[in-house]
């Protein structure tokens, strides 16, 4: 008995180890995310259960931007005495995503999400992770300005339409703007017209580059003319990322298609570098990665063209309400504010950017409902002028800026140098006229990594020749192979590879895969010579038989 | 012979379990990078503590890790004094010993850590230096490290760029060096990124970026900000102001370095106005002196 035992338990053994082993091959690797249920409108909302969602918001470390957020927060919930809104404060998209990857394998994402649709579309490789938000736009009780919904809010149609497209991918609308901006220049006026120069209507790349260049004379003591410092950066770009971008887009250029084919190294993408490089050279132009915030070189007198986010525009100027260097340092000087260079003035182009909200999904659909209602609610009047007028950022709804309120806020301009202050009202005018000149590059799952591409191509050929690299024809073959690899551009829609989950430099097999591998690789070669041995010792006993 | 296929089949069930689940294995696919990034964040968590724990062991192991005797540099290495002298975006090669870390992340595809170390003669921030997530966990405080990059300048702060590093033999922690007679000197900037103290200093209310005193949550005058403007929640930046000699001087626990689970950012929580301390730190610059602070006692 114990002896057939023994046999049956190998046979089993071996049997279910070879089952277990397949299994747990096939899916151990793919990590513990589970899809979800698709979600469903509830009927009604069940306002007797206690519903409680996390908001994970982001501010440009503003104190007046998060007092808005939690007094967005107390005022809901007085309405909504059965939702409770936990508030996170970022300060940084780019660690949102990161902690929204992670806490997707843990199943704790946020209910609620400031983010960029760049991000978004790699969430949406989850199962059913992010909720579409077409349905509930368009529901006759909780949609947008439902029947149901306690208090005033917007109706689609007075969501602006180019900012409510931005929002939408892959034939579903994933997201509701939350706030807009655009990048602006800031230019230190008196300087300009000190060198000779009048600002033209419409800033070029052409006239930046020249009046830069003439910036950087000196004399004999090493003192810039312009300005009698040992430091002068005459154009400093905050994001270059969206420095490639915009100019790609304003040269007409390939960048990506909207299906995610990378178009990013081209000639043009080489003519820009090296004009750019010429001027790092003379020491007319650097980056903030470089060298540091625009704001604090033009608030020091030691940069004339600042180019930074609208939403950035309270640290600008002399007067500015924010500033980031001591009293001692700043230079009296008077702003302008004007669109970002132009190849082509006749038409301008500039990017559109500014938070915007996601929602997750849940389990419970009323936890989903609820984190609507509370998006709906950052939408309303009342949140969307109080959070514009912290920066240059503008509502998303044509409802909150046809506003008494918001547009007396517009005529203050230079009222004063706080709520009023001149240069972040004209920050947020710039882009309410050139909403119409506004794009957005194409999302798709790896987006955010040709983003960071475009960025990576220029800070890298700042710091080539900030450090003596010669930039020729070789140089930018290795610089393209570089950042495909970095970037894993060329694996980008590839078997819907996941780029931007995979950021991470795969590196070596793990010393266990390599045991596994190789006691696969024993355990086939055992049974190839168990097997084998069989044959033989069979055909050995039919010889015997035969010739017996 | 069917006993040792079941063996090697099931050694190799094992190991596909142990292979997918293990914390060392980096991502190979899409699917897998996600529990990756879990991973570097359970890292940096851990490693903050580390950091903070040896911070405050640092006053009992100076002398016995004070070891380094002559800190003679190898061949190709620049002394500290040849450091300073290099000019802005040249290469360099420095030795030094790691007095303290940041988390580590991982950043465009590549992990980093921004490391602050010293030798004999000076401090260097080794900022967001290549490294993986193995060789994070062995840069504890006292580990010599031979560093590669380029010299770089940021808002005020020298540091070291795009820096790659080897670690090699040795091992050095350094003493604490008082520079309240400093502040406010131009001789102060000498001493950029070392491990320093300052003693005796008082703390002053918080203020908003008007100028106007913070009250806490009690109604009384806020100790401490979180974010430089108070904008942040437990877990971001510390902010303080201290006072001597009529100055009053900003402050921070960097979250990265010393996180929200550690003495020295309990120790600044609990801070009263008018409280006299003494404080151990890193000697940042940010736009003027901004000392990155690990440590926060009363004044003796």
């Amino acid at each position: 008995m114990r002896q057939i035992w023994k046999k049956k338990a190998a046979r089993y053994t071996l049997l279910l180890s070879s089952v277990l082993g397949a299994v747990l091959l096939l899916t151990g690797c793919h990590g513990s995310r589970q899809g979800l249920e698709v979600f469903t409108i509830p009927e009604a909302f069940d306002a007797s259960v206690q519903h409680e969602i996390t908001f994970w918001a982001k501010n440009d470390t503003n104190k007046t931007q998060t007092t808005i957020y939690e007094q967005a927060i107390a005022d809901f919930q007085e309405l909504y005495p059965n939702i409770r809104v936990n508030l996170r404060l970022y300060t940084d998209y780019g660690k949102i995503y990161n902690d929204v990857i992670t806490n997707i394998s843990t199943d704790t994402t946020p209910n609620v999400c400031i983010t960029y649709p760049d991000h978004i579309a790699t969430y949406l490789t989850g199962t059913n992770l992010v909720v579409p938000l077409d349905e509930l736009f368009q529901h006759e009780k909780y949609g947008l300005g439902g029947s149901e919904i306690l208090f005033d809010a917007p109706v689609v149609e007075e969501i602006i339409p180019q900012f409510l497209e931005e929002c939408s991918f892959e034939g579903h609308y994933y997201a509701v703007p939350y706030m807009r901006s655009t990048e602006a220049c800031y230019i230190n006026k008196t300087y300009v017209e000190a060198l000779g120069y009048s600002l033209p209507e419409v800033l070029t790349w052409d006239f930046v580059w020249e009046v830069a260049e003439a910036a950087t004379a000196k004399d004999a003591e090493e003192n810039y003319i312009v300005n009698g410092q040992k430091v002068m950066i005459p154009f400093i770009y905050k994001s270059t990322d969206n420095m490639m971008i915009q100019m790609l887009r304003q040269m007409n250029a390939d960048y990506s298609t909207p299906e995610g084919e990378i178009l990013l190294f081209h000639d043009t993408t080489e003519s820009l570098l090296r004009t750019i490089a010429e001027h790092v050279k003379s020491g007319a132009f650097s980056t903030f990665k470089v060298s540091s915030y625009p704001a604090n070189f033009l608030n020091a007198g030691q940069c004339i063209f600042a180019v930074d986010s609208t939403a950035g525009a309270t640290w600008m100027g002399t007067n500015a309400p924010l500033l980031d260097i001591s009293a001692d340092q700043l230079v009296e000087f008077e702003t302008e504010v004007m669109t970002i260079p132009q190849f082509d003035p006749k038409h301008p182009q500039m990017i559109s950017q500014g938070p915007s909200v996601c929602i997750f999904n849940k389990k419970d659909s009323q936890e989903v409902l609820a984190s609507w209602l509370f998006v709906q609610y950052l939408l309303s009047d009342k949140v969307q002028i109080a959070y514009s007028k912290t920066e240059g950022y503008v509502p998303v709804t044509s409802k909150a800026q046809s506003t008494a309120e918001y547009q007396a806020y517009l005529s203050d301009c230079g009222k004063d140098n706080t709520e009023h202050y001149n240069v972040k009202i004209k920050a947020a005018k710039l882009l309410l006229y050139n909403t119409d000149h506004t794009f957005v590059t194409p999302v798709f799952n790896g987006s955010a990594s040709l983003r960071d591409a475009a960025g990576m191509l220029i800070e890298h050929t700042v710091k080539s020749v900030r450090r003596g690299q010669e930039i020729d024809e070789a140089y930018f073959d290795t610089l393209y192979n570089d950042i495909t690899s970095r970037y894993r551009l060329d694996q980008i829609g590839e078997n819907g590879t996941s780029v931007a989950y995979g950021k991470s430099d795969p590196g070596p097999l793990p010393q266990t895969a390599i045991l596994l591998l190789t006691a696969l690789g024993g355990t086939w070669i055992l049974i190839l010579i168990y097997a084998s041995s069989r044959i033989l010792r069979r055909k050995r006993k039919k010889t015997a038989k035969k010739s017996s | 012979m069917k006993k040792m296929t079941a063996l090697f089949l099931s050694l190799a069930l094992v190991f596909g379990c142990a292979g997918c689940g293990s914390n060392d294995g980096q991502a190979s696919g899409s699917s897998d990078s996600s529990s990756a990034s879990t991973e570097s964040s359970d890292a940096s968590n851990a490693s903050t503590e580390s950091s903070a724990e040896s911070t405050a062991e640092t006053p009992d192991s100076t002398s016995e890790a004070s070891e380094a005797g002559e800190d003679v540099k190898s061949e190709g290495v620049m002394t500290y004094e040849e450091y300073a002298a290099a000019a802005l975006d040249t290469e360099v090669v420095v030795e030094a010993y790691v007095q303290a870390k940041q988390s580590w992340w991982e950043k465009d595809g590549q992990g980093c850590c921004t490391v602050y170390a010293q030798d004999k003669d000076g401090g260097y921030f080794l900022y967001e230096m290549a490294c993986s997530e193995e060789d994070y966990a062995k840069l504890v405080p006292g580990t010599k490290i031979k560093v590669t990059g380029y010299k770089a300048e940021w808002s005020g702060e020298v540091e070291i760029m795009d820096g790659t590093f080897e670690i090699v033999e040795g091992s050095y922690i350094a003493e604490a060096e008082d520079v309240t007679a400093l502040l406010g000197q131009d001789d102060l900037i000498n001493y950029q990124n070392r491990f320093v103290s300052f003693k005796g200093m008082t703390v002053e209310a918080a203020k908003d970026p008007e100028g106007n005193v913070v009250k806490d949550e009690s109604g009384n005058e806020a100790a401490f900000l979180y974010n430089w403007d108070g904008s942040g929640q437990d877990g971001d930046d510390l902010y303080f102001n201290v006072s001597v000699n009529g100055a009053t001087y900003s402050f921070v626990v960097e979250s990265y370095l010393c996180d929200n689970t550690t003495d020295v950012y309990a120790a600044v929580k609990g801070l009263k106005v008018g409280d006299k301390i003494d404080m151990e730190g890193f000697l940042y610059w940010y736009n003027g002196v901004n000392p990155h602070i690990t440590s926060v006692k009363a004044a003796n």
